[in-house]
């Protein structure tokens, strides 16, 4: 993969967002970030096929047929091969493995993957309803106002109780302070222009408040409202070649994970992300490697407790000490795992549909030296970058391995 | 009868006013609220709207629809759990819908006033005057069978008053909401003697079920709150025509100057001119008027009133909330020029603004603006350094503000002494919580 693109991650927080205000649209996002690939690749005639990947745009921006939006970004798009993806917020990394796919079936030697989301179309109350739509709508109406929150407070609940309240939210305090600091470091970033001198005395002071928001979860424990698209270029060895881009400025797919849940039956186990534990071990077996020759993780975090149960399901810490293992610095950008470098879902934004692909253009920046001032080093002993997308509770998973190409 | 029991028929006088779609908005989410409860399936609830224009109503259901379902996403998370044996309503958007429906099924519009003869409570927001209180009062009394209660927004006719001439026997009480009720957390509740224990009990339950700051004052012709603002007001008007007799300047200039003391000087959301602008010059006078006969040692009235208003030019606001110009004129909310009754036309601010600021001097750098002390944990201190460097400023910027702040506190002092108010903290709540003054009225600041 090469050729990165994220558009700016548009929402609260963005000294530019003004809700009042009217804002682009779906078609200049998926342009911006189309054209942002292309220029890299040397144009649309060198592209094959595209995938989209997306969620909601049929309720949130009332579109539907998607994949007639790609030859918009470039008239050298018309007449060619277009999908498009939907697996709830897992749809970005959907397209991506879409894309990874028809390389690997021989149809296509580069595909344009993609992914959007536009949410703030509508306020958050009635955003938690069309979010919703990634669980089983016949336990919509037992559920939450703010669905989604409410079914990761569940989680962060059954955390709490197993494991202890404070120890839980130390991690989880921790967890929002490493993605406002990454998120300072990219300019993409929707908390960028964030300037609190302490997000971990804030995030720690905050409490949950089930009378105001869910009985588990602050809103710092939440990923943000966004709006925001990615691209990125998926290519055999000759699509590198017919592009034009040098192995060392691309990364190299080693394996990947993918794995639906049944939508209809709870998790097993609350404190436990069973998909997103199978799909990530899927791929790291597929790429033949351990765990211990990460050199970085970019995980979706939509809540903080899905940060620290990734952490644990990846087995970088025990049931129950993935909390722990977050607090004492393991994941943040100087610790020994760096995870979202450029702020995650809480700290660059979570465009659902636009969220898969964001991770893969992280890693690829992260690995071949481009991440500008979030830059990482990546260490020769832990050359890959991993990418777990997460679709609805722990339903719909891909997870990626990545390694700079040579 | 009990609370929910006599909440179930009520009338609004005026509904479609500035006060009265307030007292509207938040009776009707009140009362839909209960009717939600599960104790009162199926009990029916009618919250008659009247008014005296259609064209008003037709605009006041517009408003009630756009407010109820901000009101309705706020309270999504309670919305759902009432609506929870309702297997037809899914989502968020549903049930606000519904919610919205609700509301808007209990209100009823109407011009025709008989609507009220079968209410338990009648809130009244119409015209500040006396007499047409009274009639109308009267004129339901007799007609309705119940036992009828009386809530009054007047915020200056004493309602002892009303209660005699209507001969309401204690059904009457004072049930001041500030502008706009929907935002303002303050309520000047206003008994007389006679008023009824059960009336006073229910106007408790009713405050705080809308998540009111109750302040009792006693009955006395402008009560706490214009009692102060009118004597304010009053003051910044003297204060302007002695500067300008002083100065030998035209008045409007000494307008803008002390509309820019009472704000900058005094830390408050608004300067006084703007402030009468805001409440209205005509409506200002008539709560002098309404006020003047029952205040023996002070005469409550001023020239510049009668001038302003025989000149037509009266401030309030449009429909729309916007502001009519009055002592200022207004550009987006903003002042940008004032009136000169002498012309009879306005003059911008940008002709004489830097000229007439120099003659106040320098304001003390600890100044602050009054946006920036709504958040503040040390406002006591804040205060205190700036008013302490004001005192020993020799401008007259200074000399003028602190007048001001010493006349406020002898208001404030006054309401207490002539029992207005029970106590000095009322008076303070009242200017804080109603005016939005970043500090009380009676304070040391300025001793």
């Amino acid at each position: 993969m090469t050729a990165g693109y994220n558009t700016v991650s548009l929402g609260t927080g963005r000294k530019e967002f003004n809700p009042r205000k009217a804002r682009p649209g779906i078609e200049h996002y998926i342009k911006e970030a189309g054209q942002g690939v292309l220029t890299q690749i040397g144009g649309a005639q060198n592209v094959d096929e595209s995938v989209i990947g997306n969620f909601m745009a049929g309720r949130f921006n009332k579109q539907g047929h998607l994949d007639g939006f790609i030859p918009m970004i470039d008239k050298g798009l018309s007449m060619k091969p277009a999908v498009r993806v939907e697996g709830a917020c897992a749809s970005g990394g959907l397209s991506l493995v879409t894309g990874i796919r028809q390389v690997l079936a021989e149809t296509s030697e580069v595909v344009l993957s993609m992914g959007f989301e536009v949410q703030n179309t509508v306020k958050a109350i009635y955003g938690a309803d069309i979010l919703a739509l990634a669980g089983w709508f016949q336990k919509r109406k037992k559920g939450h106002a703010y669905f989604f929150p409410g079914q990761f407070s569940d989680r962060a609940g059954a955390y709490y109780e197993k494991y202890g309240y404070e120890p839980s939210r130390k991690g989880m305090a921790r967890w929002y302070a490493n993605a406002i600091e990454n998120a300072r470091l990219d300019p993409t970033a929707q908390e960028y222009h964030n300037t609190n001198p302490d997000p971990y005395a804030t995030a720690l002071k905050m409490q949950p408040n089930g009378k105001t928001f869910v009985d588990h979860l602050t809103v710092l424990d939440c990923s943000k409202v966004s709006d925001g698209a990615s691209g990125i270029a998926i290519c055999s060895e000759e699509g590198l070649k017919r592009i034009g881009v040098d192995k060392k400025d691309a990364v190299e797919v080693m394996g990947f994970g993918h794995a639906v849940r049944d939508i209809t039956t709870d998790p097993t186990d609350l404190t436990e992300l069973e998909t997103i534990k199978f799909a990530a071990h899927q791929a790291l077996e597929n790429a033949g490697i351990t765990i211990d020759q990460l050199g970085t993780v970019e995980t979706h975090d939509c809540f903080s407790i899905a940060g620290i149960l990734a952490v644990e399901a990846l087995g970088l810490a025990a049931k129950g000490k993935g909390a722990d293992y977050v607090a004492a610095g393991k994941t943040s950008r100087n610790g020994e795992l760096p995870f979202n470098t450029t702020g995650g879902l809480i700290g660059w934004g979570h465009p659902t549909g636009g969220t898969g692909v964001h991770q893969a253009v992280t890693i690829w920046q992260q690995l071949t030296g481009k991440a500008g001032d979030a830059q990482i080093k990546i260490n020769e002993d832990k050359p890959y970058g991993l990418t777990i997308n997460m679709g609805g509770d722990d339903v719909t998973v891909t997870s990626i391995v990545f390694k700079r190409g040579e | 009868m009990t609370y929910d029991e006599r909440l179930q028929n009520i009338s609004v006088l005026g509904a479609a006013g500035k006060m009265g779609s307030g007292i509207l908005l938040l009776t009707a989410v009140e009362m839909a609220d209960r009717s939600l409860l599960p104790e009162n399936k199926g009990k029916t609830f009618v919250l008659n709207a009247i008014d005296v224009s259609d064209e008003a109503l037709a605009g006041l259901m517009n408003y009630l629809r756009v407010q109820v379902r901000k009101i309705a996403e706020k309270k999504a998370v309670w919305l759902r759990e009432i609506y929870a044996d309702r297997e037809d309503l899914i989502e968020n958007y549903d049930i606000i819908d519904e919610y919205i429906n609700t509301v808007l099924n209990i209100v009823r519009p109407t011009t025709a006033m008989e609507a009220a003869y079968r209410s338990n409570i009648v809130f009244e927001a119409v015209n500040e005057n006396k007499d047409l209180k009274v009639k109308l009062f009267t004129q339901i009394k007799q007609h309705n069978p119940k036992d009828v209660w009386f809530f009054t927004n007047t915020s200056s006719v004493p309602i002892h008053l009303i209660d005699d001439e209507a001969q309401m026997e204690g059904s009457v009480i004072g049930f001041h909401f500030y502008n706009p009720p929907a935002i303002q957390r303050l309520v000047e509740l206003i008994k007389t003697d006679n008023t009824k224990k059960e009336v006073v009990d229910f106007a408790y339950q009713y405050a705080k079920n809308l998540k009111k700051i109750v302040v009792p004052s006693n009955d006395f012709a402008g009560f706490i709150g214009n009692g102060h603002f009118m004597r304010d007001g009053l003051h910044g008007i003297k204060e302007a025509e002695t500067l300008a007799s002083e100065q030998k300047l035209p008045l409007y200039k000494t307008i803008y100057l002390l509309n820019k003391i009472s704000q900058e000087y005094l830390i408050r959301p608004m300067g006084i001119f703007q402030l009468m602008d805001y409440v209205g010059v005509d409506v200002m006078k008539f709560i002098l008027n309404v006020m003047d006969p029952f205040v023996k040692d002070e005469d409550l009235h001023s020239a510049l009133l009668d001038t302003m208003i025989a000149q037509g030019i009266k401030g309030g606001q449009f429909s729309s909330g916007a502001q009519k110009d009055g002592f200022l004129k207004y550009n987006g909310g903003k002042p940008i020029a004032v009136w000169d009754s002498e012309n009879k036309t306005y003059v911008d601010f940008s002709t004489f603004q830097d000229e007439a600021d120099k003659l106040l001097g320098k304001l003390p750098e600890s100044v602050v603006p009054w946006k920036a002390t709504m958040r503040m944990r040390n406002k006591e201190e804040v205060f205190s350094k700036f008013f302490n460097e004001l005192k020993t400023t020799d401008t007259l910027g200074a000399t003028l503000a602190l007048r001001y702040g010493k006349r406020s506190k002898e208001i404030g002092l006054k309401l207490v002494a002539d029992k207005v108010a029970n106590n000095e903290e009322d008076v303070n709540t009242v200017m804080l919580t109603g005016f939005y003054h970043a500090f009380g009225p009676i304070n040391n600041y300025f001793d």
